[in-house]
């Protein structure tokens, strides 16, 4: 079981340098005479710039964190939840409305309530593929992933008429102080001071609600009875049924509860509006949704294996950010992270050619005794 | 002696068991040689090893006296030596020819000639009596054709040596009289047979020699001639094995199960699956459904189980219409299943052994606490079922179902079952793949739960079992129960009629 585990690690860890050696080819292809020192700031990643970056990585980190336990707390129960994107986004927008216009409720509960308001949106968001999957088997990828585009459209068009618009900016406007994620004293560690200034990073009490979720689901899925029927429905649906487990309750709930994590990472994200995050009204499906995807594989689906996947991911986008520095264009930069993370997927395949590499070598040293 | 092929001293290690300890076989020119013994004895582990599937952690292979290595299947083609694996791998959408030289292909400036495939497979087909239809698709062919198809991509890739396993496990009656002729053929033309077999009555109707594992050792290789079954099945157990089944007549009580007018339609092309079905399986009686596979044995099951739904009729439990209850009801009405088909329905093959075991009762109060499964206690029912079933595997309990031996997997669902002690024991072929030593514990098991008071609808296509084992036989036929039988006075022969169609008689 321990070597399992080793092996696991290792897969991941040569996924990523084969990623990390493709983006220096790119750095070397586009500025040639500073993709060494390039290379180093993208290793260097949340390290570059003190507190701050590694506040950074943690404010990154929050957001992928809960796509990909969406997206692989879905794979646990053999479905494919593409429609990360959209439920992030239906509930992001969900808590930017409450945040905004439920003025009626006091600071501590305006934003939990805003918070769950959120997850419950994103809840809903996933209930749709999760019901036509259950009841008329109609694929959960097709159907996600049309729940995205209405998500998308959808949200522009009622964000555009509503109170919560800022015209001059075509986004949302700033939810209300008490609708803010607090900082839970995470601005008192993650800071740089350059003279009298504080320079202090967005990370804030979002981090510790996602690891929180992440643990939850661990144990969920692991330890009790309805994680038992969930992964006995994803690995053999026949034999799930036999058991007398309902799989259309399952799906769906399994749909209901991948696209509430999504959700919650939205509410995470647009709460939290002194970082610069707003709803924009743009004809794009959010980035983090999607890196759930690459987040869930590099994890290998496991909640705990999530957390770190995110993390790495966070801090592999800081150190790229800081690439800017050395003048790189930002789409460079764009490509590169790609790049690695694109690889980072390819660790289940590694794996396979690890333990095949490994048994030939035994082969070959048994064939040597024997000769 | 003239030997093609000789394995030495074969030593192979899993995670926690050994699967072959020090085992000598050695093939003779032109023989049939059969493998014999028990689930999990290490027959299959011994066959992958010669074809390349695994290599050996100790021991040498010789093919006419030389040692050679066999590191993977295109090793094993080298040498000669061809496999028909016990689940047959063809590509169903593709021609049977297009099976035969898939790998092989004679190709000529990129272009597949496939005239002269033709020619040499029709003539191998008609050398060795092997009838195909060379442009049939393999999904649209019977079982008995995908085997020959398996046997012709051998021939055609000129292998000497040819191991089945369990060849005969998945055929008809007639099929396997087929095979055997097909068999001999093969041998008298100076090819050798490795096969592997738990039938006694067939290795004593077909091998030359047979050799006998048991719990991954050799006990020996004997003539098959000279030696009885009895004393095979003693070589193979380790002890002996009573084949008769003792047990006293039923005193059946009162009605458990009842079908009444139960009838199911195909969803696809509307044909009736179940005609008027009507029956009633009582206390203390086994009441067993014989008919050829096909004839709507599952659907029944199905019906009754809850997998599916019926057309009309109404089926009762105890009194209680549960024709539209939920199967979870069901099985809290205390009805158990032994499915037909253990992968799909049996097991959770990704599971532990020890949370398959609790497939059906992990949701009640026993092994869970305000949801959380409670893991001591499932591990607990585990090593207990294991214990009183003997179910072997590498890590008791913490070992992934998948990576059992069938029997081994058999007797795990039927340990499940049994230890729900149920009113209604619905068991579907249960012995099927099983060496005689699980099916007489199998066996065994059914009695004692009829003696218990349980109901057993038993669904079977093996007449020694149906007639040896039922209190009451009705003969199903093209969904349509033909007949209804007292098997203390029905014969064999005359079971065998009915199921296959040419005699009706009287269902009350």
């Amino acid at each position: 079981m321990k070597k399992q585990g080793l092996r696991n690690a290792s897969a991941s860890l040569i996924a990523i340098l084969a990623g990390l050696l493709a983006g220096f080819v790119i750095l070397l292809v586009t500025k040639p005479e500073s993709a060494l020192q390039g290379l180093g700031i993208i290793l260097k990643g949340g390290f570059n710039n003190g507190m701050k970056g590694l506040g950074q990585v943690l404010y990154l980190a929050t957001p992928l964190i809960m796509t990909g336990l969406s997206v692989g707390f879905a794979f646990k129960t053999g479905l494919f939840n593409i429609g990360a994107p959209g439920q992030l986004m239906v509930g992001g927008a969900v808590s930017v409305w409450v945040g905004c216009t439920w003025k009626f409720l006091p600071g501590g509960v305006h934003w939990v309530m805003a918070l769950l308001m959120g997850m419950l949106a994103g809840g809903a968001w996933g209930l749709v593929p999760g019901f036509f999957k259950a009841m008329l088997n109609v694929n959960e990828v097709i159907s996600s992933i049309m729940m995205n585009y209405i998500g998308m459209y959808g949200i522009n068009f009622l964000i555009r008429g509503s109170a919560v618009f800022d015209s001059t900016k075509n986004q949302t406007k700033n939810v209300l102080a008490g609708a803010v994620i607090p900082k839970g004293g995470l601005d008192k560690v993650f800071y740089n001071l350059t003279g009298n200034y504080v320079d202090v990073s967005s990370v804030n009490a979002g981090i510790l609600i996602a690891i929180f979720l992440a643990i939850v689901m661990y144990i969920l899925l692991n330890k009790t009875t309805f994680g038992y029927e969930l992964r006995a429905c994803g690995f053999n649906k026949s034999a799930a049924r036999y058991a007398g487990i309902s799989e259309k309750r399952t799906i769906m709930l399994s749909m209901v509860l991948a696209g509430a994590l999504a959700g919650t990472a939205g509410a995470l994200m647009y709460l939290a509006p002194s970082s610069g995050m707003h709803i924009h009204v743009a004809e794009v499906l959010s980035a983090e949704g999607f890196n759930g995807i690459p987040v869930a594989l590099l994890g290998l689906s496991n909640p705990i294996g999530i957390i770190f996947s995110a993390l790495f991911i966070a801090y592999i986008s800081v150190g790229g950010s800081y690439l800017q520095s050395l003048k790189y264009m930002q789409e460079v930069i764009d490509i590169i992270i790609a790049m690695v993370i694109y690889f980072s997927a390819f660790s289940l395949l590694v794996r396979d050619l690890i333990v095949k590499v490994g048994k030939r070598r035994a082969q070959r040293s048994a064939g040597g005794e024997g000769a | 002696m003239d030997y093609v092929i000789e394995m030495i001293g074969i030593t192979k290690d899993f995670p926690g068991i050994r699967a072959n300890d020090d085992i000598t076989l050695r093939l003779i020119r032109g023989e049939i040689h059969a493998l014999l013994g028990e689930n999990g004895a290490g027959k299959s582990t011994l066959m992958s090893v010669l074809f390349g599937l695994y290599q050996p952690d100790a021991g040498e292979i010789r093919k006419n006296g030389a040692p050679i290595q066999i590191k993977n299947p295109n090793d094993a083609n080298a040498a000669g030596i061809g496999m028909v694996h016990q689940h047959f791998k063809l590509v169903h959408n593709m021609t049977v020819l297009e099976n035969i030289i898939l790998g092989v292909e004679t190709v000529k400036r990129g272009v597949l000639k496939m005239d002269e495939a033709r020619k040499k497979v029709v003539a191998l087909s008609e050398r060795y009596g092997l009838r195909i239809d060379p442009d049939a698709k393999i999904e649209d062919t019977t079982v008995g054709m995908q085997q020959r198809v398996e046997i012709l991509k051998m021939l055609y890739r000129d292998n000497e040596v040819l191991i089945f396993d369990e060849p005969t496990a998945v055929l008809t009656p007639q099929e396997i009289e087929e095979l055997m002729h097909i068999m001999r053929g093969l041998a008298a033309e100076g090819k050798s047979i490795l096969f592997i077999s738990h039938k006694l009555a067939e290795i004593k109707e077909l091998a030359d020699r047979c050799t006998v594992l048991r719990k991954g050792k050799c006990v020996g290789t004997v003539d098959v001639g000279p030696i009885t079954k009895e004393e095979l099945s003693e070589m193979m157990v380790g002890r002996k094995v009573n084949f008769s089944i003792e047990k006293d007549r039923a005193k059946p009580g009162e009605p458990v199960l009842t079908l009444e007018h139960v009838s199911m339609r195909s969803r696809l092309h509307h044909k009736l699956l179940l005609d008027d079905v009507s029956f009633s399986v009582r206390r203390g009686e086994i009441v067993t459904i014989a008919g050829i596979d096909g004839n709507g044995q599952s659907e029944l099951v199905y019906a009754i189980s809850g997998l599916g739904a019926i057309d009309s009729g109404r089926i009762l439990m105890r009194g209680e219409d549960i024709s539209k209850a939920s199967i979870r009801r069901r099985n809290d009405m205390k009805i158990s299943h032994i499915p037909e088909d253990r992968h799909k329905h049996g097991l959770v093959l990704d599971f532990t052994l020890s949370e398959n075991l609790v497939l059906k009762s992990y949701q009640t109060g026993e092994y869970q606490n305000h949801g959380f499964i409670r893991f001591g206690q499932v591990e607990k029912h585990a090593d207990e079922l294991i214990r009183r079933f003997d179910i072997r595997s590498g890590q008791g309990g913490a070992t992934i179902a998948r990576s059992m031996s069938g029997g081994n997997q058999q007797k795990a669902i039927v340990a499940r079952e049994i230890s729900l002690e149920p009113d209604l024991l619905i068991a579907v072929q249960p012995t099927r793949g099983l060496d005689v030593g699980a099916i007489e514990y199998i066996h065994k098991q059914l009695v004692a739960a009829r003696d218990r008071g349980c109901a057993v609808l038993l669904i079977s296509l093996e007449l020694d079992e149906v007639k040896s084992l039922s209190d009451e036989i009705f003969v199903i036929f093209e969904g349509r129960i033909v007949a209804q039988l007292d098997p203390e006075a029905a014969s064999i022969q005359e079971i065998g009629l009915y199921m296959a169609g040419s005699k009706r008689g009287s269902a009350s």
